[in-house]
């Protein structure tokens, strides 16, 4: 499976994407924003970071680089696009998902390990997930989803929301809520369920020996899927 | 503006040193050049109270590629892999304005390590506050912390490892110390040292503007009143900038066309051309008028005594001009040819056009003043005669608590939440241990590193506290399997010009000396910060020791939470109870004087070496270092962590419990053996002749000690975790 993982200025999770792509057998070639185009590609990724210094708005001015319109066309074609931490916030900037990342509730930044429900297999990241529990890591100030009671009503109802913020034992609620996301979101599709937008960082576990290796599953499962 | 002494004195220097300065160039010097000697003959850049007492450290070693005085140390770690290293302080900008003085304090020790072609792999930092009641902690450890994370979060190095504590004396003087690892080629070093005539000197990264101008004087000054007038000599920091400006170094520095290289840091623009061409012993021509500049009608002055950060300065091989700027322009940073090499031996500025100032080299490195401060001796205090009957009333499960929620021994989860510490995927041992371990990407090994400081110890005998705190890094890289190497040292202490404070440097110096030689375990870099003092109270001295070993295979790494029931778990070292300066005496007794606990560094290396035989043989498999608070304190964390209790033996010969149990002697580490090993272990522990106690076995959900303490592991948690977060919130 061939990958690309884009970099921007100030992206510094590129490198760890990179690592755990190849180390599960993905294709991978890095992209530089001022790229006029993408190499031939069965995966985007949009990695972690702070493109452009996250100055405005976090995601924002990567939303409008030189780049972007081909990773746009990528998704809109039906091609897999995964925004992981700040290229989730790129996502929700561009329109391609819903909603924003707004300020974490206790204002801090937070990084910890959490736990996350997969909340919908029917697309190529989850299907078949032998899990429905992943231990993820995140690394965010800004990771706190919101969206309108319309739009939220909608995710909902396509089956939208992908991954939520649970307790070990799967429990949503406020306390295993980690910075004030609606009902919990941790991750969400589009509609097609193409793009996949997500705060925690699967590159940061795939091996015993760091904070886990759900990451690992994360990453042969699309694998698997793509076969 | 006429240059007179009393516009020298408002530049920080003395009376003796304007005329010297007068002597020196045979004329009066104008305001450009003033303003050059005030930056280079401050203390913060001259190190002129520290100097001859530095030279005396122990710096040499078979791993030291690069001691002090290059932009950081580096060492050796095999297979071409070197690390690059260095600790510095931040504390006078971080008092004024706790997130910007932090933040910046993070990126230049960054700089200073990237400069030398390293990729930063990790960060740690040691920081210290006044008293949890005093007005201005809580939004100064705020600030900072939000400082440090907003700046090592953005450019993407995990802060691995970290020291917060809390004392009345850093009331008016927090200290914040920053320190950064990065792995180089060791064929690839760079240093800063000019080489050849005539070689283009180039300007790249942030703009130039009018922050940061004083501010290494403001560093070598003490506080009084007015330091909220001294927030334009804060410098203001773009984790972004510098994130691009690591990137196009890095790239540069793929091939061979940078000669020397060096961060603008204190002084700016002065100190780093003047240091580059003082170790090239060579002259150097500057041509302000082509410095990148953020303001309009920035004067020569202003220019050379800006602190503006993300600021590198190159001198590049000639011809290579093009491909550098191509990098450069590329990372979206400014690139400007602004001068040159020369054969003057002089640094000579030029701005419109016309001479602005001309000073010899040698008089503002070599022949900067040094100073051979008076200072007094710290007797060794008396020790205690403690009431034993006193301790009775005091139930140790009691005790215990109260220790354990201690400001300066609760958890600090509160503080390293807010640090990525597992960007770049290869932290293995996360901040909370007894050090922080990252992996070097792509090898089997991996290196530790801890910060330490106890100035407790170092305010009641400086002597032995120096001995003491690298003694701590020792044992602190050896709880987690790895091998110690060197050590970078970050000086914090009050006015030099006072008896007193001269004095606690010069002994506390002599003290590390003497323990790192004895371990083998050098000095490779550092910094001293003096004038820690605010309306004439200084701070309690305050080295902090940055220490860096080597685990050869990560595998063998070694975490200090209790694995499995069963297993035995030992006191490897003598306790003899040393209460004075404990915890203990502080918290239960309100007792603070009395000596620190005495080193014995023959026991601290053959112990630590014992251990580390131990943890090579994978004979053990979780080891922590006792240290403050005492073997109790030391075994509720490896329960809390472990999630495990332990039921402690009743111990023959004991004294006294609370003596035993709260006692700080050094040279102790508890480890926890499965019962297969057992013997082996016994056998190497009688080998190196070292003592040990038979403590307990790993054993359900609490620790318990005969009738005197059963307390669910849960109930230690809630009193060790939640301190600092409570007391954030109230």
């Amino acid at each position: 499976m061939r990958s690309s993982v884009i970099i921007f200025p100030g992206s510094n999770c590129d490198r760890d994407m990179d690592v755990a792509l190849k180390k599960f057998g993905f294709k991978n070639q890095m992209v530089w924003h001022n790229d006029q185009s993408i190499p031939k590609s069965d995966l985007i990724v949009l990695p972690g970071g702070f493109s452009y210094g996250d100055y405005l708005r976090c995601g924002s001015i990567a939303s409008k680089s030189k780049i972007i319109k081909s990773v746009i066309d990528f998704a809109n074609s039906g091609g897999l696009v995964l925004g992981i931490c700040n290229g989730f916030q790129i996502l929700t900037e561009t329109g391609l998902l819903n909603g924003i990342l707004q300020q974490n509730k206790f204002l801090n930044f937070i990084c910890s390990n959490v736990y996350v429900k997969v909340k919908d297999k029917q697309n190529k990241y989850f299907k078949d997930l032998k899990k429905d529990l992943l231990e993820l890591h995140i690394a965010h100030n800004e990771g706190n989803y919101f969206c309108s009671d319309d739009e939220l009503k909608s995710l909902e109802d396509n089956s939208q929301i992908a991954v939520t913020y649970c307790g070990v034992d799967g429990t949503e609620n406020e306390k295993t809520n980690p910075n004030g996301a609606i009902k919990n979101i941790a991750g969400i599709f589009n509609k097609n369920k193409n793009i996949l937008g997500m705060m925690p960082h699967p590159e940061r576990m795939i091996d015993k020996y760091l904070s886990g290796e759900d990451g690992s599953l994360f990453f042969k499962n699309i694998l698997d899927n793509f076969k | 503006m006429e240059v007179t002494e009393a516009v020298a004195i408002d530049h920080g220097l003395k009376k003796e040193e304007f005329s010297k300065i007068c002597e020196l160039l045979k004329r009066t010097p104008n305001l450009t050049e003033l303003a050059i000697f005030s930056a280079m003959w401050n203390e913060h850049c001259s190190y002129k109270s520290s100097r001859k007492h530095l030279k005396k450290m122990h710096t040499k070693g078979k791993q030291v590629i690069q001691g002090p005085g290059e932009n950081a140390g580096v060492i050796d770690i095999g297979d071409d892999d070197a690390i690059v290293f260095k600790i510095e302080s931040h504390n006078h900008p971080s008092f004024i304005e706790p997130y910007q003085g932090a933040a910046t304090g993070v990126g230049g020790i960054m700089r200073d390590v990237f400069t030398m072609g390293a990729r930063p792999i990790a960060n740690l930092n040691s920081i210290h506050f006044g008293s949890p009641q005093h007005k201005k902690t809580r939004n100064l450890l705020r600030g900072v912390v939000k400082g440090i994370g907003g700046y090592g979060n953005c450019i993407g190095v995990p802060t691995i490892a970290g020291q917060t504590t809390f004392d009345e004396s850093y009331n008016g003087n927090i200290l914040v110390n920053a320190m950064t690892l990065g792995l180089v080629n060791k064929n690839k070093i760079f240093y800063s040292k000019a080489a050849g005539l005539d070689k283009p000197v180039i300007y790249v990264g942030s703009k130039t503007g009018r922050d940061g101008i004083h501010g290494a004087s403001m560093a070598s000054a003490t506080f009084d009143d007015k330091i909220e007038e001294k927030k334009p000599t804060v410098q203001v920091g773009d984790p972004f900038t510098e994130k691009l400006l690591l990137e196009a170094c890095l790239e540069l520095m793929a091939d061979n066309s940078i000669i020397a290289i060096q961060d603008m840091g204190a002084a700016g623009l002065t100190s780093s051309s003047v240091e580059m061409a003082s170790k090239g012993n060579l002259g150097i021509e500057l041509n302000l008028s082509e410095v990148p500049c953020r303001e309009e009608k920035m004067s020569p002055y202003e220019i050379m005594l800006s602190e503006s950060q993300e600021r590198m300065l190159i001198v590049l091989e000639k011809g290579k001009e093009e491909h550098a700027k191509k990098i450069f322009d590329k990372w979206n940073l400014d690139f400007a040819i602004i001068g040159k090499t020369t054969n003057s031996k002089k640094i000579e500025l030029i701005f419109d056009n016309k001479k602005v100032a001309e000073i010899p080299i040698d008089l503002l490195a070599e022949n900067a003043p040094i100073y051979d401060r008076p200072w007094k001796k710290t007797k060794l205090p008396q020790k205690l005669k403690f009431d034993k009957d006193e301790f009775k009333s005091l139930k140790l499960s009691d005790c215990l608590k109260k220790i354990l929620s201690n400001s300066n021994i609760s958890d600090k989860k509160w503080i390293w939440d807010q640090y990525d510490h597992t960007v770049m995927g290869d932290t293995i041992q996360k901040p909370g241990g007894d050090a922080g371990v990252v992996r070097v990407h792509g090898t089997n090994k991996a290196v530790a590193a801890s910060v330490d400081s106890s100035a407790l110890y170092c305010f009641s005998h400086p002597l032995t506290g120096g001995k003491q705190i690298v003694c701590e890094s020792y044992r602190n890289l050896i709880s987690v399997g790895a091998k110690p190497i060197a050590i970078t040292n970050c000086l914090n202490f009050g006015n030099p010009e006072k008896e007193k404070n001269m004095g606690e440097f010069v002994e506390c110096v002599e003290g590390i000396t003497e323990a790192s030689k004895y371990l083998d375990f050098p000095v490779v870099s550092g910094n001293v910060s003096f004038y820690n003092e605010t309306k004439d109270k200084g701070i309690k001295p305050t080295p902090t020791i940055g220490g860096v070993g080597l685990i050869s295979d990560y595998q063998q790494m070694l975490t200090m939470d209790f694995k499995t029931e069963g297993n035995l778990v030992y006191v490897i070292g003598k306790t003899d109870g040393h209460l004075d300066q404990s915890i203990f005496a502080r918290e239960l007794l309100n007792e603070k004087k009395g000596p620190p606990p005495t080193v014995n560094l023959f026991n601290e290396k053959n112990i630590g070496e014992t251990v580390l035989d131990l943890s090579r043989k994978n004979l053990i498999v979780s080891c922590h270092d006792v240290s403050l608070g005492g073997i109790l304190t030391a075994l509720s964390k490896m329960c809390i962590k472990g999630k495990k209790g332990i039921k402690i033996n009743s111990l023959k010969g004991l004294t006294n419990k609370y003596e035993y149990f709260f006692g700080e002697d050094q040279a102790r580490y508890i480890v926890e053996i499965p019962k297969a090993s057992l013997k082996k272990v016994n056998d190497i522990l009688n080998k190196y002749s070292v003592h040990f106690d038979e403590l307990g076995t790993v054993n359900g959900q609490s620790i318990e000690y005969k009738d005197d303490i059963n307390l669910p592991i849960e109930e230690l948690a809630d009193a060790h975790k939640y301190w600092l977060k409570k007391y954030m919130d109230s």
